[in-house]
This record gives C-alpha cells, structure tokens and sequence, in this order.
C-alpha cells in the first residue's frame, strides 16, 4: 500500500512540474474552468430571482441549495482531479494498444490506469466549492450540529468512491467496445442528475427515476446525502441516507474492480 | 463556344469532388456507428433534469409564466433547442482545424486541387447526414413522448422560417467554429480559447435558458436589458432563435427582420473565415515531407 502511495506521489509530483513548465497554460485552464462554475451559479442565481426555493416546501431555498451546488463542486474537483483525466487517455490507448505497456508493467493496471495523470488546474474548482460553502452555511436558517461536520467529509469521500466505481466501469467499457469516445460525454451526462437535490424527481416519471439512481445507479446519493447532512436539518432519516451512502460506496469500488478485470480478461491487444 | 462548353464540364468535376468528399466522409463516420449511436442518446440525458428543475421551480413558484415562458413552454423550448444544436454545433471542428495546423496535415490542402474549407463543409454535411439518421428515431420519440408540452403547429409560414433558420444556424455555426480553428496559424494552442468560446456560446446562444429569461437584468445602460444586448450578439441564432419561432415568440415583421440579421451574420462569418484561411496561409510555413 506504501508503495502505491509513493508510486501515486511521484506521479502526482510529475504531473504537478509538467503544469508548472506550462504556468501560462495552467492559468488559463483556471480560468475556464472557474468561467464554467461561474455560469452556473449565474443561472442558479437567476433562477432564484424567479423562486424562493427549488421545489416547493423541499426546503431547498437559496442559501441551501449553493451549500448543496458547493458540495458537488468539491466532490466533482476531487475526481476531475485525480480520476478523469487518466480515464480520459484510456479510449486511445486501448484504440492503438498502448494499453499493452500499461499490463506488462509490475503494478496493478487498475491503479497504473486511473491514477497516473493528476490535473491540478480542475482542483480549482473545488476551492470555490470551499468557499461558497463557507459563504452559504452561516446564511442557513439552521445550522449544521458537531455531528454533520464530522460525517461530512466522510461522505465526500464516499460520493468521490461512487463516481471512481463509475469511471472505472466506463474504463472497462472503453476495453471491451474498442473505442468509446463518448466516455467523457456519458459520465457528465450521467453524473448531471447528481446535480440537483433529489426532491425534484417527483411525479409518476421522477419518483421511478429518483429510485433508479438511488438504488440500481446510486447517483443521487453522491452529493444529496453529504450536502442534506450539512445543509438540511438532522434526523432519523439522515442516517439512512449516510448508511446507503457507505454500503453504495463500497457496493461501486467492488463491483467495478470485478467488471474491469473482466474487461482486461477479454481485452486483445490492437498492436502488431 | 468552346469556353461554354468547358463550364459546365468544370462544375460538373467540382460536383463530382463534392460528391467524393461526401461520400469518403460518410463511411469514415458509419466505421464507428455503435459509438455515434451511443453519442447521440446520451445527448438527451441532461434535458431529463432541466424538465425536472422546471417542474420544482413552477411548483414553487406562484407564477404562470416566467419571463413569457410556462412550464410546458420551457420544456418544449429545452426540447426544440436539442434540434437546433443538432444544426448548429460543430464538435471537433475548431479543434481539429488547429490540430491539423499544428501537425502540418493541413499543407496537403494546399498542394492538392481541394478547397480545404469546401472539404470541411462536405464533411461537416455528412457528419449531420449520418447523425441525422442515427437520431430521427430517437428524437421522433421523445417528441412524440412530450407532444403534450408543445403548443400546436404553427402555420406554413412559421415552419419555413423554423426550417430557414435551421439551415442558417448550420451555416453560421459552422463558420464561427471554423474561424475559430483557423486561429491555430497564430497560436500553437486554441484548447483554451475554443473552451473560452464554448462557454460564452453555451450563456448566450439560449442553450442554457430562454434569452428571454435575461429581460429584466439591468447592465447599467438606460433601457437596455442584458437580453438587449444577447439580441445583438450572433450567439442566439445558433439556439434560441429557431425554438423561439416555432414557439411563436418571434413573428411578423421582427422574424423577417430577424432571419435578414442571421443571414448577413452567416456572410460576415463565412468572409471572416476566407479572409482567416488566406491570411493563414500566407504566414503558415511546413518543413520536411
């Protein structure tokens, strides 16, 4: 495991001085990707100038629901970080056979896959998440007690391990379809129903919905259960909601290990 | 007599290059059609939620309309502008242009009796060619799922201005990405400005939300609201606008004048974009084979 740290480390180092040789570049990178949050939380501040709250009598109001949009922030930070962008160089790999490198190396290839490149300009992001957190909180009409604090970054962690489970499943998908260039397209059209509170899937088409991602693709336990513990009262219920949150966390980091060494198993080699 | 004669023969040879570009393009795009079919249903994934925030905004709300819009109008114009991006978005393009720039691809165009934007056109056109019979089913579908969302359908002249302004935002897409590839013969890199270019495209094009929505935010100007400002901006015609007039928001005399706008925002692109190629051209220099 020390290993691994120090292997993941040298990467991290690595792909840190290759950022710092291209600082202008790094910048920029900054900037457009606070310009795409910045959207956003435009859109949702216009929306709040048409409402006093998303979905009525949720509880999600404005203050709260920029503690819930900040929450996605960091969660989606840590993985475009450390997780998408070697997922991202996957497709070609497997498309040319550079794959064949990665599996004659003595590592893990899941670990050699998913981990060797670190994008440090999406961390960004969730620097904002940070901040607008700190400045949504303290506005709340409640305020979160010792107790949420403590579990809220424990299920970060949890929603950051339901979306690697993802990316990984997507990475085996890249090996068995030979090419899928839509990998990036699928996992932010996927985790974008993780974007709003799930109180918005009602109705006789959203309530089966909200049980789909819940239950089968537990989506909306990704930022729903670490931003309802901090910025929804604590009950009984939110219990629930951190018990599915760590047994679907779990549930996605051993489901998608067996499907990509599946995936590897079948995996023919595209070079000569 | 003999000049007469040798016309024709040359348009025809220019329609038979079109015609090769087409069909080359065509079958480069149908080797993955598993992956474009995938593409293609995945694009109607975040509608899903923007039909679900909607609801829960309306249901909070005490208002019939917001910004001129109902529920069932915002979800039809969500759906109607999936039709126009399907026009009007070009991935790949700007990008691709640079990168051929960048790897020296691009002299080939140079030495070889092919217009290297009439190429990009023609493969641009297959590319819609294939989407389009990948996506009519899924996208008669889901219409025909939310027809009851839409208002009925409106008069033959409404159509024919919907449909004009579909071919336009093809065009004029088409032309404002490939002008932004062609900054690849000054800069190295255009990534972050294509990404730059994305984003403001994504805020004012109307793909995010109805321009609309925009009318009561001030920009400090007397009488002029910031969707004032969107109005005049090319954006819009690449989303909102061909929703907007099948929705019956833009009628009479203001879409006549409306269509003229984008027509001439489609020359002025299509002349930046020769007027970029040439000057590129000029300065761009390749060594070795």
């Amino acid at each position: 495991m020390n290993r691994y740290f120090a292997i993941f480390l040298t990467f991290a180092r690595a792909c840190l001085v290759r950022d710092m040789t291209f600082r202008a570049n790094f910048i920029l990178e900054c900037v457009t990707s606070l310009g795409w949050m910045s959207m956003n939380l435009a859109f949702y501040l216009l929306v709040f100038t048409f409402t006093p709250e998303i979905g009525k009598g949720t509880g999600w109001s404005k203050e709260p629901f920029f503690a819930f949009v900040a929450t996605g922030m960091i969660i989606n930070a840590i993985v475009q970080a450390f997780f998408m962008p070697s997922a991202e160089e996957l497709t070609e790999m497997v498309r040319t056979g550079g794959l064949d490198a990665v599996l004659v190396q003595p590592l893990d290839a899941q670990f050699l896959l998913s981990m060797h490149r670190v994008d440090f300009s999406a961390l960004a992001n969730g620097l904002v998440g940070v901040g607008l957190l700190a400045w949504a909180v303290p506005r709340m009409d409640y305020a979160p007690p010792p107790v949420a604090w403590l579990l809220y970054p424990l299920l970060i962690i949890c929603g950051v391990a339901i979306l690697y489970g993802f990316v990984i499943m997507l990475a085996a998908a890249t090996i068995l379809m030979g090419r899928n260039q839509s990998l990036y397209d699928f996992w932010f059209y996927i985790t974008n129903f993780s974007r709003y509170p799930a109180e918005i899937y009602s109705g006789p088409w959203g309530s089966p919905l909200r049980m789909l991602c819940t239950f089968v693709i537990p989506i909306l336990l990704v930022v729903n259960v670490p931003a309802r513990v901090i910025a929804q009262p604590f009950t009984g219920q939110t219990w629930i909601g951190v018990a599915a949150a760590v047994i679907a966390a779990v549930a996605a980091l051993v489901v998608s290990r067996i499907v990509f060494q599946r995936a590897l198993a079948a995996y023919r080699s595209a070079s000569s | 007599m003999s000049e007469s004669i040798a016309r024709p023969a040359a348009a025809f040879q220019g329609l038979r290059i079109w015609w090769t570009m087409l069909k080359i393009s065509l079958e480069e795009r149908l080797v993955y059609r598993g992956d474009f079919a995938l593409g293609t249903l995945m694009r109607f994934l975040p509608i899903v939620t923007q039909v679900f925030l909607w609801t829960a905004v309306f249901a909070a709300t005490s208002k019939s309309d917001i910004g001129g819009y109902s529920r069932n109008d915002i979800v039809a114009y969500y759906l109607l502008t999936m039709v126009t991006r399907a026009f009007s978005s070009m991935p790949g393009l700007s990008t691709g242009i640079a990168r051929s720039v960048r790897d020296g691809s691009v002299k080939k165009f140079l030495v070889q009796p092919v217009d290297y934007l009439s190429f990009l056109l023609a493969a641009r056109v297959a590319h819609k060619l294939v989407y389009y019979a990948v996506a009519v089913l899924p996208f008669a579908s889901v219409f025909f799922f939310c027809r009851s969302y839409f208002p009925p359908v409106p008069d033959a002249t409404t159509i024919a201005a919907f449909l004009t302004s579909l071919v336009l935002s093809f065009l004029l897409g088409f032309f404002m990405e490939a002008t932004l590839g062609m900054l690849g013969f000054w800069f190295m890199e255009v990534s972050s400005i294509v990404f730059g270019y994305m984003l403001v495209q994504y805020l004012l094009s109307g793909h995010m939300f109805p321009i609309d929505l925009l009318a009561g935010v001030p920009t400090g100007i007397a009488g002029v609201s910031l969707a004032d400002v969107v109005h005049w901006l090319p954006f819009e015609y690449t989303a909102y606008f061909s929703s907007a007039v099948w929705l019956g928001k833009v009628q009479g005399a203001q879409l006549v004048w409306a269509l003229a706008i984008e027509a001439t925002w489609v020359v002025v692109m299509a002349v930046a974009c020769r007027i970029a190629w040439r000057r590129g051209t000029r300065r761009y220099s390749a060594f070795g084979g």
